[in-house]
């Protein structure tokens, strides 16, 4: 069974694990901007991302290639987040000692700017407090789903996949 | 156990009805079926079986497993699951075998009324709907059967978005889909549509095509044509364990039918049986709708379906145990609880390692087979291809059987998604006009367009597999098992 790979037999990947499949943004390209980075590592075939995109930044010679993301020609437009069917595509900016996460939330409710969510990372599980600093609803995304963006602790970056609100 | 808030769905009820349960009031909206509102009244039994008088409820919720069959009005063997609620009607349970009453007149053969049209398509899925959309606009005049109340097939209960490209819907909700689809096809002035109708049987009659049917379970229809084009889907398959036929084990369309078509939230706490895109798929839908999952147990040593859709509910909480399996359903009545344990690399249940979860439903994701029945009764070659679900036709590039005039399309021509579906649709239905020569031969550009999309969309690891099961289901194709 040690063909199967680890991210299969558990249901998630780790960054390392991701980042032997894809390359990993540079420290100097996530201060700049907010980048999109698949979490796609498994042949599907499907392609609305690279389709989306409007510099051509995703190279997928074939729908059932991997997406493949040129760092240094993404803008960081988020359209691919929004429209990717798998909710697989994220964005992570870093500021200051920060790092802001992009995300599809298809869940109620859609929290507010400013709310404080719960971070959770690729297991569910809590791993701290972030800020949600933007919130596209779902009728003004090119892909019918909500995405947020929300501040978390730099160390962080790689570990929050999802949110949780809270509301007494 | 009404849903009102949605993040994807919009539920629009109906006039409010009150029907009776064995006399007890119960309110019910139009446009939802008997099974649905007494669901949402709490009601899970809905039969007792014949010999060992156990309590049964639903199981697929499509109208094809008869495990939801109640006396609706005195009149026994309805499937509940189906039928459409209507104010003031009376329901009862049904045990075991059940006897038509005296004064019940059943319709007569001769009675039958009779539509006529160039091409019959059974079924009003995906594929379906592509094959009638496609025929009409070749020139055909379509008709199409459906035994649902609404079109759409599986596509109305699904809330993910499509994967493929994006000219192949990519990227919208299945639900949307359904939607843009039966727009398309009203709008043919060609094509009529029959809901709530059973095609019950295929015959030649001459040069024609006779598709015997049932409308609402009540009134004969004989459909007339020259061709027919089978899109019937699928069935959900049932794994043996014990108590596997208490009410609250689903299979997952059903639930996805209660929660997402008619939004009616199947239970609190669910168990899914099956790590494939189908239970994933599934998971996700249940949190969406408010329903807590407790696990997905999975036989195989990994992840069936698409990595991406696994990943989503792993990070709202949702353990996956791959290696485990379902030993036993409990409870009295209705389900109460799950037992579970791993399995050892003979596929062997390892004793010490059962876990139990507090679960009211158990979903079923096990698989599907093709549904072929009307294909194997029309005489249609059939043979056992494995990387398809089971029994298939066999077919040619086409999608016409061996009976000439007869087209097959969708998971009923083997279990994949629906995006081949219609694909595979639009196929059998140009296929289906050229055949009769109505559509003229330009359209044959249409069929060849379809067939790359098809072999593009199945180049990757999980096409292949069906790409070898097709080779085997082609006509003249490499020998079977």
């Amino acid at each position: 069974m040690s063909e199967i790979p680890s991210y299969l037999q558990r249901g998630y990947i780790t960054p390392e694990e991701l980042f032997s499949i894809i390359p990993k943004p540079s420290e100097e390209r996530l201060r700049e901007r907010p980048v999109a980075v698949p979490e796609c590592p498994q042949e599907i075939p499907c392609a609305p991302c690279r389709e989306i995109c409007p510099t051509g930044a995703i190279n997928m010679p074939t729908p059932n290639d991997l997406p493949i993301v040129d760092y240094d020609k993404c803008i960081g437009c988020s359209l691919c987040v929004q429209i990717c069917p798998g909710l697989a595509f994220f964005m992570v900016h870093y500021v200051g000692d920060k790092a802001r996460i992009t995300m599809p939330h298809e869940l109620l409710p859609i929290p507010e700017r400013g709310e404080e969510v719960v971070l959770l990372n690729r297991v569910g599980e809590p791993v701290g407090k972030g800020k949600v600093i933007t919130v596209v609803p779902r009728e003004k995304t090119k892909g019918d789903t909500p995405i947020i963006t929300v501040e978390v602790p730099i160390e962080l970056a790689w570990d929050v996949r999802a949110v949780k609100v809270v509301r007494e | 156990m009404r849903l009102n808030e949605h993040p994807v769905l919009r539920f629009e009820r109906g006039r409010e009805v009150t029907i009776y349960f064995e006399g007890q009031p119960i309110k019910a909206y139009e446009g939802e079926t008997i099974a649905t509102a007494l669901h949402a009244a709490g009601i899970r039994v809905l039969n007792y079986s014949p010999n060992k008088k156990r309590p049964r409820g639903l199981f697929c919720a499509i109208g094809k497993c008869s495990s939801c069959l109640m006396v609706v009005n005195g009149i026994p063997n309805v499937r509940s699951c189906i039928t459409l609620v209507e104010d003031g009607m009376r329901i009862e349970r049904q045990h075991g075998r059940s006897r038509l009453p005296t004064k019940a007149k059943p319709p007569e053969f001769k009675d039958a009324k009779v539509v006529k049209a160039d091409i019959i398509v059974i079924g009003g899925g995906p594929a379906g709907l592509m094959a009638a959309i496609h025929a009409s606009r070749a020139g055909a005049k379509v008709v199409l059967i459906d035994e649902n109340p609404r079109l759409g097939g599986q596509l109305v209960k699904q809330t993910h978005k499509f994967f493929g490209k994006r000219e192949q819907f990519a990227g919208v909700r299945g639900v949307e889909i359904a939607k843009i689809l039966e727009k398309e096809l009203r709008k043919s002035e060609n094509a009529e549509v029959f809901l709530e109708t059973s095609a019950v049987g295929i015959f030649q009659e001459g040069e024609e095509k006779l598709v015997l049917a049932v409308r609402k379970e009540r009134e004969l229809i004989e459909f007339r044509g020259r061709a027919v084009i089978v899109a019937t889907g699928a069935m959900e398959r049932m794994i043996p364990f014990e108590n596997n036929d208490l009410p609250g084990v689903y299979g997952a369309g059903a639930i996805q039918t209660l929660m997402n078509t008619y939004g009616v939230k199947p239970g609190d706490r669910v168990l899914i049986v099956g790590a494939g895109n189908v239970g994933l798929i599934l998971a996700y839908q249940l949190i969406q709708a408010g329903v807590e999952v407790k696990a997905i147990v999975e036989a195989m040593p990994k992840v069936g379906g698409y990595f991406v859709h696994a990943a989503k509910v792993r990070r709202l909480g949702v353990p996956i145990l791959t290696r485990h399996t379902i030993l036993r359903a409990e409870g009295r009545e209705k389900v109460e609880r799950a037992v579970v344990a791993q399995l050892d690399e003979n596929w062997m249940p390892i004793t010490g390692t059962e876990k139990t979860f507090e679960v009211d439903v158990i979903a079923l994701a096990v698989g599907l087979r093709p549904s072929i029945e009307l294909l194997h009764q029309a005489g249609c070659q059939i043979k056992f291809v494995r990387e398809l679900g089971g029994h298939v036709a066999v077919r040619d590039g086409w999608m016409e059987t061996t009976v000439r005039g007869i087209f097959v399309a969708g998971d009923s021509a083997g279990i994949e998604e629906a995006t081949t579906a219609m694909l595979e649709g639009k196929i059998a239905g140009i296929a289906a006009a050229l055949r009769l020569g109505i559509a003229d031969e330009s359209w044959v550009e249409e069929i060849e367009k379809a067939q790359r999309d098809l072999d593009e969309f199945r180049s990757g690891p999980f096409g292949r597999r069906v790409a070898e099961g097709i080779r085997k289901a082609l006509l003249g194709g490499v020998a079977g098992e």
